[in-house]
């Protein structure tokens, strides 16, 4: 996995793409077990992606989502919006 | 209960400012066929729904349409940030900057403030899931006409990766009317 922070971000939005996308198939197609397994597979991906992540840049997510170390790492920049202050 | 997650769903990072881009995108932020209204929408209309494939996937499309509305905002913030007033006074952004500044507001381009007038919640699933499919397809057109309008890059890569949302989600509302429409059958309440 990359150590640049962007490309680890958006290897998650890749992951997450395949994850949304198989969610919203499955809410029309609940009985199809290959796009089951697939979900599945990608969850998996996923939590791994964030875990590393995070575990680098601080939490993904609010309100016992992701753990924080000291001090309180929520309130950090960058906000995403602020996507211009990391460096490529 | 929603979580926040600290990224957008899409990358956005735009460095060259165009406050009239701004202003033109802004429509999708508070505008009619925009990404507020979508997500309000289907948030509103899921309580009514009669089936299982229509509840999730009017929970599921309302949860990604409010990834879209940070997408949008985070696109004008970016554009507009580093205006200068010359600027903003060129490109006729002046009136906008009378009443907010820099700061984000969900209005039209012209300022229109947004208005739940946009959707509609009818307590009718058929009538619902017809408005949502026209909705799907009127914002494709919209990020259809801003793409006419732009030519950074940087500004289009989103745009083209929310058109092509748009597209998705008309198809699984497509889905989710046979589903209904089977589902109305089998009740024979006529």
């Amino acid at each position: 996995m990359s150590d640049n922070r962007t490309e680890m971000l958006n290897q998650i939005r890749a992951i997450e793409f395949m994850a949304v996308e198989l969610n919203l198939y499955l809410d029309t197609h609940p009985n199809d077990q290959r796009a089951l397994n697939e979900y599945n597979y990608y969850t998996r991906q996923l939590m791994g992606a964030k875990n590393e992540y995070e575990r680098r840049y601080g939490p993904l997510s609010n309100f016992g989502g992701s753990f924080s170390r000291y001090p309180w790492q929520w309130i950090e920049e960058p906000w995403p919006w602020q996507q211009d202050i990391i460096p490529d | 209960m929603w979580f926040y997650e600290k990224k957008t769903q899409y990358p956005v990072k735009i460095k060259k400012t165009d406050p009239r881009m701004a202003k033109y995108i802004l429509s999708q932020y508070g505008g009619p066929d925009g990404e507020l209204a979508a997500s309000l929408r289907y948030l509103s209309q899921r309580y009514a729904m009669p089936t299982p494939e229509a509840i999730a996937t009017l929970n599921d499309i309302g949860t990604e349409e409010l990834a879209h509305f940070e997408m949008i905002g985070s696109m004008v913030y970016q554009l507009t940030k580093d205006a200068s007033i010359e600027q903003i006074k060129a490109t006729d952004n002046g009136v906008y900057y009378t009443d907010h500044d820099k700061g984000i507001y969900p209005s039209t381009g012209t300022g229109v403030p947004f208005n739940a007038a946009y959707i509609q919640s009818k307590g009718d699933p058929m009538a619902d899931i017809h408005e949502d499919m026209a909705a799907e397809q009127k914002a494709r057109a919209t990020y259809e006409h801003l793409l006419d309008l732009a030519d950074d890059p940087d500004v289009m890569e989103p745009l083209k990766f929310l058109r092509e949302r748009e597209i998705v989600h008309f198809q699984r509302f497509g889905e989710v009317m046979d589903k209904l429409q089977e589902y109305l059958n089998s009740k024979k309440y006529f």
